[in-house]
């Protein structure tokens, strides 16, 4: 198990609210287009895709793999960024807990699980 | 409108300091911008557009500052490749006849300021949409990059040693380079044997942080022609932007894979054509990835292309960065666009160190990528410049 890191707390708009407040609930929520059926990341209110204003919360499935990563050796707690695939399309920049670093790869399978923090809850990953 | 011989880099000043703990900012751009007028034998009075960026203490206080009477005025922020972005706006705002003589300046002093650069996050505008997704996660800049290089060499098999190679040419460069913060001529293995910073880049695949400034002069071709230096001419000029397309991200590419071929059409030559490149060289992975993508050899074979000293003046078949670059000599304000252009400059001359010249240097290619990092999203740059 890997100590935890200091997270600097995000600082919501009225735009990213429901993505903090359904963290803090345990749910990853994405946003997805019914214009052009497609998710998006990060949520926005106008989808980059298509640019159609039909957007939608839903949550993620919470599965997902590993993309790339890089473990943080240069810091106070070595910590893991990484960019998941989600398994609705797009590509998440989140973190890489419970595991030893050293046995990750990429191409290998996680799932969502969060990390705390002052007043939030953070979307990041364990590996299967 | 094409801006192909319509603009000529008349001046160039590379400030000598590294560390300037006893000037102020806004005093390094006027240092700067005295050295490159005096440079090319022009003063402040014939300067009538004026170009800087994020690290100028504020634009229209700049102009103030050093006292310009300027008819044109730019301030795009696209991070360390503004400077190279702005010669190809020079030479538009010239071809439009919006101004005769431009001055772009560069100065800055994270060094005396002790700032942390890359590896902490860093909030520059609360309010940027990205901010809330990246700096909670740890996101930073040296492991965004690196998250490029772990793809790279997950996709096409890179290996550290290869970019290793990078560095171990920057190095060969910078000890003919009095300037120079880093002298030393490096090893492969030293490069791979430094601690790991952010898997898998290691500290010596980092750029040097330094204080420091540099300043350009880009003309009317009547001017440029008027002048004493050798002439130097923008022959092309593009830029283009890479984001994170909401999610459908290519972590191997950087928009010079767009602004490059712009550019090379713009000027009607090719990659087999150019005799000396400047890359930005923030980390060892921002400089291979950019050759791939500015076409001097395929996707994927950058590893291959750069190992063996292939980069290196006087042995390679591509001699890069022959001051040090921002691997070895110097990365002012954080931003090594400006350094790229004065060197690439430098050695259409003939004006390079002896020892790292390159023979007959006739067409000479700039590329910066800045803004941003080169996982998710930044501005490429490039410009193609040519001995008249
Ligand atoms: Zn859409």
């Amino acid at each position: 198990m890997s100590k935890s890191r200091d997270i600097i707390a995000p600082t919501p708009s009225p735009e990213t609210e429901e993505f903090w407040r359904s963290a803090r609930e345990k749910r990853l929520a994405l946003k997805y287009c019914s214009s052009c059926k497609k998710h998006h990341y990060y949520p926005r209110a106008i989808c980059p895709h298509c640019f159609s204003d039909s957007t939608e919360w839903r949550d993620a499935q919470g599965e997902g793999t590993i993309h790339a990563f890089s473990v943080m050796r240069r810091a106070p707690v070595p910590y893991a960024v990484a960019y998941i695939e989600l398994a609705e399309g797009p590509l998440m920049l989140s973190n890489l807990v419970n595991c030893d670093f050293n046995k990750v790869r990429i191409g290998q399978g996680v799932r969502l699980c969060f990390s705390d923090f002052e007043g939030g809850k953070l979307p990041v990953f364990e590996p299967l | 409108m094409s801006i192909r011989d319509q603009a000529y880099i008349a001046g160039i000043y590379e400030h000598p300091t590294r560390k300037a703990s006893d000037k102020s900012v806004a005093q390094l751009h006027a240092e700067s911008a005295l050295g490159a007028l005096r440079d090319c034998g022009l003063s402040a009075a014939d300067v009538d557009g004026y170009f800087c960026a994020g690290d100028a203490p504020g634009g229209v206080q700049m102009i103030e500052y050093l006292g310009l009477n300027v008819r044109h005025y730019d301030g795009t922020e696209a991070g360390g490749t503004s400077y190279v972005l702005d010669v190809g706006h020079a030479a538009q705002a010239i071809a439009a006849g919006k101004c005769n003589v431009a001055l772009i300046t560069l100065g800055g002093r994270p060094r005396s300021e002790g700032v942390a650069t890359g590896t902490t996050p860093r909030i520059y505008n609360i309010s940027a949409p990205d901010v809330q997704f990246e700096a909670p996660f740890g996101a930073t800049l040296v492991n965004l990059y690196a998250m490029s290089a772990a793809r790279h060499m997950h996709q096409f098999g890179t290996t550290s040693e290869q970019l290793a190679w990078i560095k171990v040419a920057a190095s060969h460069h910078a000890q003919h380079n009095p300037n120079a913060m880093l002298r030393e001529v490096v090893t492969v293995e030293d490069v791979v044997n430094s601690p790991l910073v952010a898997e898998p880049l290691h500290r010596l695949d980092c750029c040097v942080i330094s204080d420091g400034g540099g300043a350009l002069v880009v003309v009317r071709p009547e001017i440029a022609r008027s002048l004493k230096k050798p002439l130097v001419k923008v022959r092309g000029a593009a830029e283009a932007v890479k984001h994170s397309a909401g999610g459908q991200i290519d972590l191997t590419s950087s928009a010079a894979a767009r602004s490059g071929p712009a550019a090379f059409a713009e000027a009607g030559v090719s990659p087999k054509d150019i005799n000396y490149v400047s890359i930005y060289d923030s980390f060892t992975i921002t400089v291979l990835t950019q050759l791939e993508d500015l076409g001097f050899c395929a996707k994927g074979e950058g590893g291959k292309f750069v190992a063996d000293g292939n980069l290196i003046s006087g042995v390679g078949r591509l001699p890069f960065n022959t001051d040090g670059g921002g691997l070895c000599n110097n990365h002012p304000a954080n931003r090594g666009g400006i350094t790229k252009a004065i060197e690439a400059v430098r050695q259409l001359r003939g004006e390079a160190n002896a020892a790292v010249q390159v023979k007959d240097c006739r067409l000479a290619l700039v590329n910066g990528i800045g803004g941003g990092a080169l996982a998710n999203k930044h501005c490429s740059a490039t410009l193609i410049l040519e001995r008249e």
